[in-house]
């Protein structure tokens, strides 16, 4: 049973990649890669179990954090990144004319 | 009740991966954004719990099953919040929702003001 | 972003490996802090590089010669896993047969990362420290403009009354990193973790506040000098450490001669050293992160000032 879930979830993480890579914008990639992370840590939950080493629960935890705080870091910096951007062409178009 | 408690566990533990295998497709197959975000922040914080509880239920020892509980804690506050997160950033950025396929990508950027 | 995919990938991988340790620092540094300064370099440069005349063929022939070179080097190197290679042959018996009896710390790799390698670990620690001096050095603004700060702060508080909810949930979030990071601080001797991970983990959580709150918030908090001074101090303790074995008869790094027990001695030696480690990691780490938003945020407002 624990390593049909594996195997499960090994099969979402792909699928995760896959939008991560063609994704059209730029939410999507965040979106794929904040759903890799959770399933990164129901892997490593799983792991663990598998191989009853119950210690990598700590490294799940520490994933959970993890990618929350990469997560809205992300997010801040496509902000301020689009503010900037903006910023940005307005001058230059004042230069161009 | 020993197979009663693993009876459940598996169960829960199949029902999380067909959740999870269901979310990535759709995260797949989707036509857009809004859509896909739909698709993966609904499941994920319930496949999440489905697979923790089926797991707690595999080994009831202390110090796991705590353990457990605060990783499932923590993704039922962290999940929703990144993913209210990311859909506000995304309407922000002017990201509109629409079902056409083609018309969707990043429309005007508007500074966020106000 | 996709390095952070990266990051947790090979995390994942390690896992299957079996090396805990090694995985929870993927999972910190990989990750959490390198995919954030590598965000906030980006940011502070701009995304699309200049387009440069230089042909660089003199220094692409060298990188290819001792690539070639290294790649040649291997070659001689025991297979992966071999069971005849020289450091399965004597170090690693040594270390893990002996090292219950001499260290007293159930994990090994511990025991072999603070006591039998204490003078390699010094010397990374040495190598952080170097990194947060050069980046304060070359990247310290002198003064910063008052009349800037305001304008600053408004379009901040304007900017953060829209993370409402993301605001109060890390606020809630926050002290329970900081309390795990130092579980894992302290219980590096028995689990996977230590001062390299607990620092990683408590300069991320003041990386959120001070993402979602506001530099200057977060400055008002946390005092700068401070924290460099803190910087210090961890590779401070971590030497003298070393030099109070010194004196006390044994050699340098060798905590067995800290107290009349010496299974009691390691633990203390290890005890204090992961605790320099993690100072160190982590006002470095916050030095770094502080003095690139700094730049990014000085850059960031220019244009807006001169219109």
């Amino acid at each position: 049973m624990l390593i049909i879930a594996t195997i499960a979830i090994l099969v979402v993480m792909f699928m995760a990649i896959l939008r991560g890579n063609i994704g059209p914008t730029f939410y999507d990639r965040i979106l794929a890669v904040n759903m890799f992370g959770t399933k990164t840590v129901l892997l490593i939950c799983l792991l663990g179990f598998v191989m009853g080493r119950p210690e990598f629960l700590d490294i799940a935890m520490v994933y959970a954090l993890i990618s929350f705080i990469s997560v809205i870091a992300v997010l801040h910096y496509v902000d301020s990144f689009n503010a900037k951007h903006d910023a940005h062409d307005v001058q230059h178009g004042e230069e161009d004319r | 009740m020993d197979t009663f408690i693993s009876l459940v566990s598996g169960l829960c533990l199949l029902s999380g991966c067909v959740l999870a295998i269901s979310s990535g497709i759709g995260l797949l197959r989707f036509p857009d954004f809004y859509t896909r975000m739909h698709a993966v922040g609904v499941s994920d914080t319930l496949v999440t719990a489905l697979i923790l509880i089926g797991l707690m239920l595999q080994l009831p020892d202390g110090i796991v099953v705590t353990k457990l509980v605060i990783i499932l804690l923590m993704t039922l506050f962290i999940n929703p919040t990144a993913s209210h997160a990311l859909a506000k950033a995304a309407i922000q950025s002017g990201l509109v929702p629409i079902l056409n396929k083609e018309d969707e990508g990043k429309g005007e950027d508007t500074p966020s003001k106000t | 972003m996709l390095l952070g995919v990266y990051g947790l990938l090979s995390a994942s991988f390690f896992v299957a490996m079996d090396a805990v340790d090694v995985a929870f620092t993927e999972a910190s540094v990989g990750a959490g802090i390198s995919t954030i300064l590598m965000l906030t370099t980006i940011a502070i440069t701009g995304r699309s590089e200049l387009a440069s005349h230089y042909r660089p063929t003199l220094a692409l022939i060298l990188v290819l010669i001792i690539g070639g070179l290294l790649i040649y080097g291997t070659m001689d190197m025991p297979y992966f896993g071999f069971a005849e290679a020289p450091a399965n042959l004597h170090v690693s018996p040594r270390y893990i047969h002996d090292s219950m009896q001499e260290i007293g710390v159930p994990n090994l790799v511990t025991a072999v990362l603070a006591s039998y390698r204490g003078f390699d670990t010094f010397g990374e620690v040495v190598v952080i420290f170097t990194a947060g001096v050069g980046v304060v050095v070359l990247l310290g603004l002198p003064g910063r403009r008052d009349e800037n700060d305001a304008e600053i702060e408004l379009i901040n508080t304007s900017m953060h009354e829209q993370h409402l909810v993301v605001r109060i949930v890390s606020k809630v979030l926050i002290p329970f990193i900081l309390l795990f990071a130092f579980y894992v601080q302290f219980h590096g001797d028995f689990g996977p973790g230590g001062g390299f991970q607990a620092g990683v983990i408590f300069a991320s959580a003041i990386i959120l506040y001070a993402l979602l709150f506001g530099l200057s918030t977060a400055r008002r908090i946390i005092n700068q000098p401070l924290v460099q001074l803190l910087s210090g101090v961890g590779v401070l303790v971590y030497g003298s450490v070393g030099l109070v074995s010194m004196l006390n008869g044994g050699n340098f790094l060798d905590y067995s001669v800290l107290s009349s027990d010496p299974i009691a001695g390691q633990h203390l030696g290890i005890l204090l050293i992961e605790l320099g480690v993690g100072c160190t990691v982590a006002s470095v780490m916050v030095i770094i992160f502080f003095k690139f938003a700094d730049r990014k945020e000085a850059l960031h407002y220019k244009p807006r000032e001169t219109k």
